[in-house]
């Protein structure tokens, strides 16, 4: 595997990353691969590499995001880019500025990557049609979220060797998950064969037509699984609007020691944070080093992070004077 | 006296299936005489002379289900404007709906949008009242009064009536005065959502709106109709399952009637790929399925008229997320062409098109024109139902450029325009 400084070959034949549909197998592939090489360089010491040097990249938040926030953030800073965060509450969109027009005003400081959450579906397509430089969708509306479905790949790949063949589970609130989208989407791509689990309730209408197998009964569902992957569920909708309560939604969907050992034995517990410790996961099971990927899972979203935006700048235009100092 | 002729015209009156050329002879604003032999011995002096080339002349189009942005959001759209829109369409009789600010619900409001009409629009205007005050949806307004005064119609526009007792009552105390109450059909506590619910609402993570919203407020609403004993005709259906149950209720015979627009008989849910706000109306565009349904329930007479749902929308909530977008499009300037489409596929029969855009809305709203006969206004339109043409939006008249037909190409189109015999369109002579 060749480190990205000596190889600057284009490896990714897309302009954006919007979401995981349209992205072929080798596109997939191409990612992981350069993930990998930079979860080695993350362990190192020196962790900063160069390749995005001179290049500006500005994380728009519309959504309050800790985790995948800090995550862009880092990945930037570490292959040498200047980062620039924004989010709402700083930002002119409280004041009453279209999405486009923040766009707008953002492009004319000639950034080179954007990093974009919305709490609307499409917004982030919408965006990138606007500006002259990279969107990478960070989570858009119920719509996708393929930095997540990139790195929970990263992270099965790395433990189980190969995705193709795999049986994995996606259990709660697919109806409201991004997450739950782009999963599906890259697994079937990548040859691995997805079951859904959760309530009626919580499945989006003709969810039989995205090639999964859908489960209400969660042992069932689990039966010879390599992977269970739980979803966040908003507490706000476990109040009697999707599910009657918190603890009935525990007692059939919550994911304890109890129903995990329908799965596999090797089977291996993900979950995309935050957690809502006992309501979808019992604290034991997403403690459990030997089970859970939930910490592997922040790593290599770092990881894969930096394998994106090198992607991208790749295909970006080139300063020949900043190509060479990067080597 | 001003006298116009209209000689060598294809004259087609889809009321009495009247299709002859000949010639038709209007003075001072009405239709005087029509039919081949008229001025077989030449045109007598004073008259103004149009050859129309055997193309086909027939009666204006009657829209029944326009949004105006006046009075209130004059930006979108005035009264003026969408009267010119009307004329390059060939509608010659605009019904605008009451969702205006404020809200026409009152006998003073409907006295102003006819005098607005009268002293800027160049086709005829009249408006439908609100159902309820302020369309709130609680307390009905003065039917009675508002009718003497004007309104055609009752309705809240593009807000479903929720409250069955709310629209029992109605029913039951419209019969007073014969009264027609249109419903927007969509049961509000299931229709929060942007896009028809199915597969393709949940792969692009839009909330849906499933077409049981829809069934069920038509199913409602047919059970007051049968418990009251009075009419009610429902906007715009968009189903295959909507078509179902009205063409069962017809055959029970109940005085239901229908509309859809001509959007809903062009278009389907996967036009929205790539998330264009242009095509998020309401009620939503459906399925494939359900697009031909709705053509076939217009080829046999289950639903009624043609409507362009006109709503003009700028780009401020336009070009926005989907989930934040306004709904609604534009379509006076496409209804005809639309609809011709469906005559040039072989769907539709075009006497049969034209019904459902003439007499059958004219005749809902009892006024009086939509007809080719003596005696009647000279509302007419010349039409070449062939000729090509592809829609520009800087080339329309709206300020609001919303339309979902942006760059299709069209096969037929309207070259003149007739108002009580007053030329107010010229295709080709506009600026």
């Amino acid at each position: 595997m060749s480190s990205p400084e000596t190889s600057p070959a284009p490896i990714f034949p897309h302009r954006h990353l919007i979401g995981i549909e349209g992205l072929s197998p080798q596109d997939i592939t191409a990612l992981l691969d350069l993930a990998d090489t930079y979860v080695e360089q993350n362990r190192r010491i020196d962790k900063k590499g160069a390749v995005l040097r001179g290049r500006t990249q500005i994380n728009l938040f519309f959504e309050a995001s800790t985790r995948t926030q800090s995550s862009f953030e880092l990945a930037g800073k570490r292959l040498g880019a200047d980062v620039m965060n924004m989010s709402v509450g700083t930002s002119s969109v409280k004041k009453g500025e279209t999405l486009i027009d923040t766009a707008v005003t953002l492009n004319a400081m000639h950034p080179d990557m954007i990093v974009v959450r919305h709490q609307n579906s499409g917004a982030v397509e919408l965006l990138s049609q606007k500006v002259s430089c990279s969107v990478v969708n960070a989570g858009d509306g119920a719509h996708e979220h393929p930095t997540q479905a990139l790195l929970d790949a990263l992270t099965i790949r790395r433990r189980k060797g190969k995705l193709q063949g795999l049986r994995v589970a996606i259990c709660g609130d697919i109806l409201h998950s991004r997450v739950a989208r782009s999963n599906i989407l890259l697994l079937h791509t990548m040859g691995a064969r997805v079951r859904v689990i959760g309530p009626p309730t919580l499945m989006p209408t003709g969810i039989e037509r995205f090639g999964v197998e859908i489960f209400h009964d969660m042992k069932k569902g689990l039966e010879d699984c390599d992977i269970v992957m739980m979803l966040r569920l908003q507490l706000e909708r476990m109040a009697g609007s999707y599910v009657p309560s918190q603890r009935e939604y525990f007692r059939y969907y919550g994911l304890d020691y109890d129903k995990l050992a329908a799965a596999k034995p090797d089977a291996l517990v993900m979950h995309p944070g935050p957690m809502n410790r006992g309501v979808e996961i019992d604290s034991a099971v997403a403690d459990d080093i030997h089970r859970s990927l939930i910490r592997e899972q922040v790593e290599m979203g770092v990881a894969v992070r930096m394998a994106v935006l090198d992607a991208l700048a790749r295909n970006l235009p080139n300063d020949p004077s900043i190509a060479e100092t990067a080597k | 006296m001003t006298r116009t002729a209209f000689v060598n015209a294809r004259l087609l009156d889809p009321a009495s299936g009247y299709d002859q050329t000949g010639s038709l002879l209007v003075e001072d604003g009405r239709i005087v005489d029509l039919g081949p032999e008229l001025f077989k011995d030449g045109i007598p002096e004073g008259v103004e002379t149009v050859e129309c080339g055997g193309k086909v002349l027939c009666p204006g189009l009657v829209d029944m289900r326009v949004f105006t942005g006046e009075p209130g959001a004059e930006h979108r759209e005035t009264l003026a404007l969408t009267s010119q829109a009307a004329a390059a369409g060939g509608v010659t009789t605009v019904i605008v709906m009451p969702n205006t600010d404020p809200v026409i619900d009152d006998v003073a409001l409907v006295d102003f949008m006819e005098r607005r009409a009268r002293d800027t629009a160049i086709v005829n205007v009249h408006p439908m009242a609100a159902l309820t005050k302020g369309l709130k949806g609680q307390e009905m307004t003065e039917i009675g009064l508002l009718k003497e005064a004007g309104a055609v119609a009752f309705t809240d526009g593009d807000k479903a009536v929720a409250n069955a007792q709310v629209v029992r009552r109605a029913m039951s105390y419209a019969k007073l005065f014969d009264a027609l109450l249109v419903q927007h059909a969509e049961e509000p506590s299931l229709a929060s959502g942007v896009m028809h619910e199915g597969e393709l609402s949940s792969r692009w993570g839009l909330t849906g709106i499933p077409a049981a919203a829809e069934t069920i407020m038509i199913e409602r609403d047919l059970r007051l109709m049968e418990l009251t004993g009075g009419r009610l005709h429902i906007a715009q259906i968009s189903c295959e399952a909507s078509v179902e149950i009205i063409r069962a209720a017809k055959n029970r015979g109940l005085p239901v009637t229908c509309g859809v627009s001509a959007a809903h008989l062009q278009l389907n849910q996967l036009d929205i790929q790539g998330y264009r706000t242009f095509f998020k109306l309401s009620p939503p565009l459906r399925s494939e399925q359900d697009r031909q349904a709705l053509v076939a329930g217009l080829a046999d007479g289950t639903i009624d008229v043609i409507v362009s749902g006109h709503d003009p929308q700028d780009a401020d909530v336009k070009r926005r997320p989907f989930e934040e977008a306004n709904f609604g499009a534009i379509g006076l300037e496409t209804l005809l062409a639309a609809g011709l489409a469906l005559v040039h596929s072989g769907d539709v029969p075009l006497a049969r098109l034209l019904d459902t855009m003439t007499h059958v809305p004219a005749d809902l709203l009892d006024l009086g024109t939509g007809r080719l006969a003596a005696g009647l206004p000279a509302d007419l339109i010349l039409i070449d139902t062939d000729m090509p043409w592809q829609l520009k939006p800087e080339a329309l008249k709206s300020v609001s450029k919303n339309t979902p037909f942006e760059d299709r190409r069209f096969q037929g189109r309207v070259l003149r325009t007739i108002v009580g015999g007053r030329m107010v369109f010229v295709h080709g002579e506009e600026d």
